[in-house]
């Protein structure tokens, strides 16, 4: 809208871009109080604190590596899981159910989002874990364990089963935003595909090849939330700060161990090694974030723009 | 013959596929079922009016999980009046004037700053509030709440208000009503409900938060009514028990977490009840 000249409309819109800024004021804070609090491990150990695979703060030597690996290696297979079966859902949930039960059931994953996370942990605790050292763990032993992967003791708190909750957790996020942008290919296509003969399964894979862009734009936003998920994953990964072949020894993630730590870390330099590590991982996940919203935004754009 | 086999195999690979999602969809259906059950299961055995109403005492006394209620109800409370108006204000400003750079800028950072993990939310605030107030407090906690709530809210309300036909904004203009007035008394009632189910969307999402509360609001055995002191939370609360390592300490924690995703499902089937007719 543009002013219509009188005194409270200047006086509104300013209030208004007040609020606005707000946003904007908090985002550069951030990374001015972290970058100021983060100066004195940045001066001692420089690029290295990235680099270094040794994390020992009662003799003052910082190295993140331990966290970085079990930040990706945790993510990576939460995404292995979480995509496929996100796929899944949201190509029957707009492709395939009727309405009258595809309602109910974008509700129930929908549902699963809201759980907190310190739900999930304790189910991961008391559930997931003793599920894993007793049945899958085993299991995978047995058939798979040539594969390094699966070698190791079985206790049930590991890389493995902090994977898997992230993989729940991230789950319903990608399923949401799929379903999105299928919902945006026009239905032409589908008419046209089924016209010329096409099966219903080939007509999804041609849906899904014009939303590819978008799709990748949703794995982007469910990398984002696994990198920065946190309290579920310190209850059950382990915490431990070591890189291990195995799936199943304990791990270690930026997020938990800001969450484990940071209470207790009353020397100066520990807390800013910690404080760094949540400099790293806020700027990892803001690009990432950033990106999954290009992708996203472009299909909409040529989904509208004809 | 061979055309038949052909299409035969289509239809098969067809079926197997459809069927797949189909298990996709029956599977984590299965999941969330089986943790909301088991939830309930551990749940309902432990509470009783004296675990909802004293606070927590050494491991085999009893005690309960009052003041982690209160701490999280005057956390979520002082957030959302913080939150609130801001995140609103903001989401107004996108909807009615935020299709320049400016609002463009906005919005980006809105929509990365929802990404951000809320962790990192807690350490700006700890770094903010707690270092130079040297001690940990219930407003530290309200203010990592009110930030996670701020851009939720916004990006809601700007889609709400957006969702408001222009026809009613140029019909108040031409009547003669300065913009001012058009958004205050025009758009804003039309878009009330929208924005309200955003806003409770939003205070279920910070009640459930736990990583931003850590080191922030930290903890309390105690009552207590002051911001300026540490605060108890549930969610805090659920942690701290989950990691103990007694099983009277699990049981609460699963009796805390029951009262707290049965309140986090009311409020998302309320709101879902309440937009039915929307979508």
């Amino acid at each position: 809208m543009s002013k219509t000249g009188t005194i409270g409309d200047s006086v509104f819109r300013t209030i208004l871009i007040i609020f606005a800024a707000t946003i904007l004021v908090i985002v550069a804070a951030m990374i001015a109080m972290m970058v100021q609090n983060s100066i004195p491990t940045i001066r001692e150990f420089g690029f290295g604190f990235l680099t270094g695979s040794r994390w020992l703060p009662a003799s003052d030597i910082y190295g993140a590596l331990p966290f970085i690996y079990g930040t990706i290696v945790s993510s990576l297979i939460a995404l292995i899981l979480a995509v496929p079966l996100s796929l899944g859902i949201a190509i029957f949930l707009v492709e395939q159910a009727p309405a009258r039960i595809a309602r109910p059931i974008a509700f129930m994953v929908e549902l699963l989002a809201a759980i907190p996370s310190v739900v999930y942990g304790l189910w991961g605790i008391f559930v997931l874990a003793p599920f894993i050292r007793v049945y899958l763990g085993p299991f995978l032993q047995n058939y798979f364990g040539f594969i390094p992967l699966f070698q190791g003791r079985l206790t049930g708190i590991g890389m493995l089963t902090g994977g898997i909750i992230m993989a729940l957790m991230v789950t319903p996020i990608v399923t949401a935003v799929v379903r999105d942008v299928l919902e945006v290919v026009p239905t032409a296509q589908r008419e046209a595909a089924l016209a010329l003969g096409a099966t219903k399964w080939e007509t999804t894979v041609i849906v899904l090849g014009n939303a590819a862009s978008g799709i990748a734009g949703a794995v982007v936003l469910g990398l984002g939330r696994a990198l920065g998920e946190t309290m579920a994953v310190t209850m059950v990964i382990g915490n431990s700060p070591q890189i291990s072949a195995s799936l199943f020894e304990p791990a270690y993630t930026i997020a938990s161990v800001l969450a484990a730590n940071f209470a207790e870390a009353t020397d100066k330099l520990y807390m800013s090694a910690l404080i760094e590590m949540g400099l790293v991982l806020f700027l990892v996940t803001f690009i990432v974030n950033a990106l999954a919203k290009l992708l996203v935004l472009r299909v909409a754009k040529r989904q509208t723009g004809h | 013959m061979a055309n038949d086999i052909a299409h035969n195999r289509r239809k098969f690979v067809s079926g197997v596929m459809t069927s797949l999602t189909a298990a996709c969809a029956t599977f984590v259906i299965a999941i969330l079922v089986i943790i909301l059950a088991y939830i309930a299961y551990r749940g309902f055995s432990a509470i009783s009016w004296e675990f909802l109403t004293e606070t927590p005492k050494p491991v085999g006394e009893g005690g309960g999980i009052g003041n982690a209620i209160v701490g999280s109800g005057i956390m979520t409370v002082l957030a959302s009046l913080i939150g609130l108006p801001i995140g609103i204000g903001a989401g107004v400003y996108l909807a009615e004037f935020g299709d320049k750079w400016f609002g463009t800028t906005v919005r980006f950072f809105a929509d990365t700053l929802i990404g951000v993990p809320s962790i990192i939310v807690g350490i700006f605030v700890y770094t903010l509030i707690v270092l130079p107030m040297t001690r940990q407090s219930g407003f530290a906690g309200s203010l990592s709440l009110a930030i996670i709530m701020i851009p939720i809210v916004a990006r809601t309300t700007e889609e709400m208000i957006r969702l408001v036909p222009k026809s009613m904004r140029e019909g108040a203009l031409a009547l003669g009503a300065p913009q001012w007035r058009v958004t205050w008394n025009i758009v804003l009632p039309a878009a009330a409900s929208g924005i309200a189910t955003g806003a409770m969307l939003a205070i279920a999402r910070i009640s459930g938060e736990t990583a931003p509360l850590l080191f922030t609001a930290l903890n309390s055995r105690f009552y207590n009514f002051y911001v300026d002191q540490p605060m108890s939370s549930l969610t805090v609360q659920i942690y701290n028990f989950a990691t103990g390592p007694f099983e009277v300490e699990h049981q609460m924690a699963w009796a805390a977490t029951l009262i707290l995703v049965g309140l986090i499902l009311i409020i998302n089937i309320i709101v879902r009840m309440f937009t039915k007719k929307k979508y």
